[in-house]
């Protein structure tokens, strides 16, 4: 293919800046969808965008080709100012066959552009996608910019002559649609060309392959007339630093790990392998030169016990899960409330109930984590508000559990754990100070004998001479730590425990207000909400509304001055991905009415839905039914 | 930490606590073995861990002077294995109950065997389940009458010793609580194996399931019923030593020693093979038709868990240098922004 100097200065290309846009990556499961999103990504951060980013995967590993069940999408959002979501609705579709165009056009903007691989769009798949007729010759697509590519043919052409067969020709196709998007957007090509020759650099076939496609896409952009237009979204004004593209189960691994050097305490990590857990098991299992243990177990129970076991030890005993998993190590969390041993529980929340929905974000884990335990067995619980706070949370859960001698919930999901944002790398320095010493006084230890301050006892480890002891799950007797089944002594006990968890909310950063101090509405919100909250509630003060918003990180126990900031609101508003459980806390804690709002779809909450629910509050008569 | 041999007795093994097993327990005889053999072994008391899961033989952890857990049902053998695994240097040992390492803590136990974490099980054995007032277990005898099962139960049971051995068990014996000389020597052999040791033992509960073991434990009747593995030894047995075991095609049988057979056609024991099945035959020994078996089915040496965890982390810290955080933090691809903004 060759195009005349003349037909190239016939082409006027304008260059139109763009202060963000969204892109999503659509495709079959076996199509590289998650790589290709992940790779624009990655390279946007570089070039200093702000970004986030939304993979949308089937739980099963390849659902039937073609099918709708089928579809992979990731999301990404590059702007450049500073972001906190994925975007609502995409202003660029790729789709790779007739079954993603289907599942993701209801999301596109109008008068978005649609990139489809034209080779794809056939009788076979249109029955595969359950389509009656070509969506390409309907004119059901008039109202966005449609750009049809062989993508397969033009892929094939250019790796003629490469010796690779069909099939792995095939595979190198969603390079094709990348170097397209790379063209359009004015990205360079060389982060994903070092990418490509890294991760086959025992099969520099592939990478070539893979690079001569990537290019060939980029090329047909430059060389065809089929754009007119090229985008540019320039670097975000980000605070200066050294910055990394994180993910939430990544920055949850890192943290856990910062945690164990800040605290002195070698990290153990007990986990068995689950959605959307699993990452974090497999980025810490490399890291044993941080002399990091991770046992994968034979079970959920033993995952967490093993932790417990090395807690007992000494270590940093961690666990990492999902709801399902955590519903079976209830039991075990339970006795290290009563042995108050210092443990981290990771809860990557995910539909529900039972198995759900593997793949998608929810956080209707609230209940079970705090509740979900026999009789009275008190837990702090933390919940992540992005990606990157994976990070922090993770080391104040270390703060916690080691100060007061208890186990500590985290809680994630889906949407943070898989969705990634630009992470500002923090100092060594800026980083808390936990260093832990085990206690080694022989002298009247008893292991049950209490901080004044904290409760927590003491963590008298074995190996150390003079301090044998025995811990369990029976009750123990005040101080001594004796089997006790006196009955005031079991009361007394049942309520040193929770007055042990409740002396945590002093010891908390009190809830902050963004916005006015008080007044008609407050949003709050918890873990993974954060970035629709401020979202929508930054877009309703550019309309002069009277809208305040809040976070909460700590679950359990609350801010010591949660209750005093609900009382100087008219209305609070809780957006959760569940049917109400926050909002059922708060009015439990506080006497507080507050309005639930639920979204339980597997997907995050968007800036304009949450948007949309405080101008019905705030201005019922334009928006109220 | 103290380089020279403590000197430790019994006493020193000895908690505070009042043992409230039942009187007449096979419980306390286990204890007192235990108690005796834990000084004999060179190692400072500090270093011993006593775990335990539920049912009468999990408060032994309560009753001996060391560092012990008594966790819940089931799953000593993961906690035991975390506290292996965080720190290697200790001396774990689990006491367990045929209840809580074969029916709630099946999956935890072979796969702790299968591992070949080095911890010791001292499963106690008394087919039945105690704490809870009587109810079958899966080592009970099919038509067993007990409260939950009235007209006998229809449940098969495990042999503990097969479970073990089919799971991998580098070390595998069977011993009897009353039988003191001869559980303390199986007791110092797990204590000086690499890697798990499982030791079955048999334990009268006269409370619930009394005189399980007489047929074998009866002063007039224990020669005929007891065979004693012994490493390098024929297998012979019997109250004038008369009776032997000899391999008949794949199976074992009993023959009688001076018609026409002589000790030189019994089996001579090997525990150390690496193929499992004489153990596995060994194993099946049981009554009516043939002793049963104690002593030391199995104990070979392979790489323990925790030395190849070890191994491994001396190879990455070798190959990679010893983690920082400033490394930690400055992995994955990175991008500076500067002061006004623009990235480099």
């Amino acid at each position: 293919m060759s195009t005349t100097v003349a037909e190239k200065e016939k082409r006027e290309i304008t260059l139109e800046k763009l202060d963000e846009v969204v892109i999503r990556f659509a495709g079959d499961s076996g199509d590289g969808m998650q790589l290709t999103g992940s790779q624009f990504t990655n390279t946007s951060a570089l070039f200093g965008n702000d970004l986030s980013t939304l993979p949308d995967y089937p739980a099963e590993i390849r659902a039937p080709a073609g099918t709708i069940p089928g579809v992979s999408a990731f999301q990404v959002r590059i702007a450049d100012y500073d972001i906190h979501t994925p975007g609502d609705a995409p202003d660029v579709l790729v789709a790779m066959n007739p079954a993603a165009l289907k599942k993701e056009l209801k999301d596109l903007k109008q008068n978005g552009v649609i990139i489809v691989n034209t080779d794809e769009f056939n009788q076979r798949n249109f029955i595969k996608a359950n389509i009656t007729g070509n969506p390409l010759e309907d004119h059901s697509l008039d109202a966005y910019r449609v750009f049809p590519v062989p993508l397969t043919t033009m892929t094939r052409r250019t790796l003629e002559g490469s010796g690779l067969d069909t099939k792995s020709m095939d595979r190198c196709k969603n390079m094709f649609a990348l170097g397209m998007c790379y063209w359009m957007f004015s990205r360079p090509l060389d982060n994903t060309v070092t990418f490509l020759t890294q991760q086959f650099a025992k099969k520099p076939h592939l990478a070539e392959a893979n690079i001569k496609v990537l290019k060939a896409g980029w090329n047909y952009c430059d060389i065809t007339e089929l754009f007119h237009e090229r985008y540019e979204v320039p670097a975000a004004d980000l605070e200066p630093g050294l910055y990394r593209n994180i993910t939430g189960n990544v920055a949850l691994a890192l943290g856990l790990i910062a945690a164990s050097r800040r605290s002195g305490l070698p990290l153990f990590l007990g986990a068995y392998p689950i959605t959307p857990a699993s990452d974090v098991l497999h980025e810490l299992s490399q890291y044993k030169n941080f002399g990091v243990t991770t046992f994968q177990a034979e079970d959920e129970i033993a995952a967490v016990c093993s932790a417990i076991g090395a807690s007992f030890g000494g270590a940093l005993g961690t666990t990492v899960s999902s709801g399902p998993g955590i519903a079976l190590k209830t039991e075990a969390m339970g006795l290290a409330v009563m042995v108050e041993l210092p443990l981290i529980v990771c809860d990557i929340q995910r539909g529900g109930p039972s198995t759900g929905l593997p793949t998608k974000t929810e956080q209707a884990d609230l209940f079970q984590v705090i509740f979900g335990r026999n009789s009275e067995a008190p837990m702090p619980v933390l919940a992540a508000s992005s990606p990157k706070d994976c990070f922090d949370i993770a080391l104040e859960a270390a703060r916690i559990a080691t100060k007061y001698m208890t186990p500590v919930v985290v809680l994630s999901d889906g949407y943070i754990a898989n969705g990634s944002e630009p992470w500002r790398l923090p100092t060594v320095e800026s980083l808390p100070d936990l260093r832990i010493e085990h206690h080694t006084k022989v002298e009247g230890f008893l292991p049950y004998q209490r901080h004044p301050e904290t409760l927590a006892r003491p963590w008298a480890i074995p190996g150390t001479p003079g301090l044998e002891h025995r811990i369990g799950g029976l009750e123990k007797e005040d101080v001594t730590g004796n089997v006790s089944y006196d009955p005031q002594n079991h009361d007394h006990m049942v309520r040193l425990r929770a007055e042990k968890v409740a002396r945590i909310a002093k010891d908390v950063p009190p809830v902050v207000v963004h916005g006015d101090e008080r007044g008609g509405l407050l949003v709050l919100g918890w873990g993974s909400t954060a970035g629709a909250v401020t979202g929508a509630v930054n877009a309703a003060r550019r309309k002069g509304l009277a809208v305040s918003r809040a976070h909460l990180r700590h679950l359990n126990p609350f801010p010591a001055n949660l209750g005093e900031v609900l009382s100087r609101f008219e209305k609070v508003l809780v957006p959760e991905m569940n049917l109400g459980q926050l909002a059922f806390l708060l009015r439990g804690h506080y006497l507080k009415d507050v309005i639930s709002y639920n979204k339980v779809q597997g997907l995050p909450f968007t800036r304009q839905q949450i948007l949309q629910k405080i101008l019905e509050i705030l201005e019922p008569n334009d928006h109220g039914h | 930490m103290a380089t020279e041999t403590p000197t430790l007795s019994k006493k020193d093994f000895q908690s505070d606590q009042e043992v409230r097993w039942c009187p007449g327990c096979g419980d306390y005889a286990i204890l007192s073995a235990v108690q005796q053999v834990f000084p004999e072994l060179g190692i400072p008391r500090e270093r011993f861990v006593v775990v335990s899961g539920i049912g009468c033989s999990s408060r032994f952890p309560y009753y001996m002077n060391t560092f012990g857990f008594h966790s819940i049902h089931g799953r000593a053998p993961a906690v035991a294995t975390g506290i292996k695994l965080a720190r290697p240097e200790l001396e774990v040992w689990i006491a367990t109950g045929d209840g809580d390492a074969m029916s709630i803590g099946g999956n935890h136990f072979i796969h702790t065997l299968r591992r070949n974490v080095g911890v010791k099980v001292l499963m106690f054995n008394n087919r039945i389940y105690g704490l809870t007032k009587g109810q079958y277990s899966p080592t009970s005898e099919l038509g067993k009458k007990t409260k939950s099962t009235p007209m006998g139960s229809v449940d098969y049971p495990f042999n503990p010793l097969s479970l073990a051995l089919g799971s991998g068990a580098t070390f595998v014996a069977r011993t009897v609580d009353i039988f003191q000389a001869h559980q303390k020597e199986v007791l110092r052999q797990a204590a000086q194996h690499k890697g798990t040791a499982f030791v079955e033992i048999y334990q009268n509960c006269n409370i619930f399931n009394d005189k399980a073991y007489t047929y074998m434990t009866e002063k007039d009747v224990k020669d005929d019923n007891a065979l004693y593995l012994e490493q390098g030894k024929p297998l012979v047995f019997g109250k004038n030593k008369d009776k032997g075991i000899r391999m008949r095609g794949t199976q074992m049988e009993v023959i009688q020693l001076g018609e026409g057979f002589t000790a030189d056609d019994c089996v001579v024991w090997d525990a150390t093979l690496d193929n499992p099945a004489t153990a596995f035959l060994a194993a099946q020994l049981l009554p009516p038709d043939f002793p049963t078996a104690l002593g030391v089915f199995r104990n070979v040496t392979v790489p323990t868990y925790e030395d190849m965890l070890t191994d491994q982390i001396h190879h990455e810290t070798d190959r990679l240098g010893a983690g920082t955080l400033e490394k930690l933090l400055q992995g994955g691809d990175t991008w500076r922004v500067a002061e006004h903004g623009a990235a480099s």
